[in-house]
């Protein structure tokens, strides 16, 4: 095969491997505020259960203190539900909605 | 209050320290049991709809899945009864899964408690308990609020010593 020119590819646009059908990645898990969990429990908790870096985590903590409620997880619907049970058991005030 | 040793999260409970704690414990397993009462407003909060907005399905979810975190909840409860010295005071070392079942376990005692006693997001414990002092100091309230506090640090102390 040598002496061959190396065959010219045209740069194809590859689908993401994270990619998932629109219609499955419409659902989100909110996570609200609460006046009794701690700060550095809700950021521990959410690094845990969704493997966030330290500030990822801390920035949704703020979110959720600051705002009332963040979007921490989006994707279908049973694996939202999933994450809603998981954060249940960890005592985090945990919702699913349509995005 | 809990600090790291190696593997292990140690603390150093005082009788009374003991006592309180087998008592929030017991309550919580108490509550995810005989007590169960889906009116009860503590349920609400550890067992929050999945749908606020969808009764049907969130009620089709719950029968899925209630049993289950049940079961987990009253583990973890149990997992501090499991360890506390039988008499007295004494030290209790947590390897890591113990330490996160405390840690999930304390937590579920301060929502309960939280709601119990309406702690808001603006409330401030030290001036709670100071006015709770003021009216009685030999009030279930006083007692209570302290509790709640003493579970926040001693809490918050665990999850250092874990992430230390």
């Amino acid at each position: 095969m040598g002496g061959m020119a190396a065959p010219q590819v045209a740069p194809v646009e590859t689908p993401d491997v994270d990619e998932v059908p629109v219609a499955d990645r419409a659902w989100v898990t909110i996570v609200w505020d609460d006046p009794v969990n701690l700060m550095s429990y809700v950021t521990w908790v959410f690094q845990k259960l969704f493997g966030y870096s330290k500030d990822k985590a801390e920035k949704l903590m703020l979110d959720v203190h600051h705002k009332g409620k963040a979007v921490v997880s989006s994707g279908a619907r049973e694996r939202m539900e999933h994450d809603a049970s998981q954060l249940h058991a960890y005592g985090l005030w945990a919702t699913v909605d349509q995005a | 209050m809990f600090r790291r040793h190696g593997e292990h999260c140690v603390a150093t409970f005082a009788p009374d320290e003991v006592r309180v704690l087998r008592k929030v414990a017991s309550e919580v397993v108490g509550l995810l049991s005989e007590g169960f009462d889906h009116e009860d407003p503590v349920v609400e909060r550890l067992f929050p709809d999945i749908y606020p907005e969808d009764p049907h399905n969130s009620a089709e979810f719950r029968r899925y899945t209630e049993g289950d975190l049940k079961t987990s909840k009253i583990d973890q409860a149990g997992a501090i009864l499991a360890v506390l010295p039988s008499d007295g005071g004494g030290e209790v070392r947590l390897d890591w899964d113990t330490a996160e079942a405390w840690l999930r376990a304390l937590n579920d005692a301060r929502l309960a408690m939280g709601v119990r006693l309406e702690i808001k997001a603006d409330t401030d414990l030290g001036e709670e308990l100071d006015e709770a002092v003021l009216r009685d100091p030999t009030s279930s309230r006083v007692f209570q609020l302290s509790v709640y506090a003493y579970l926040g640090y001693l809490q918050e102390s665990l999850l250092n010593a874990l992430t230390d």
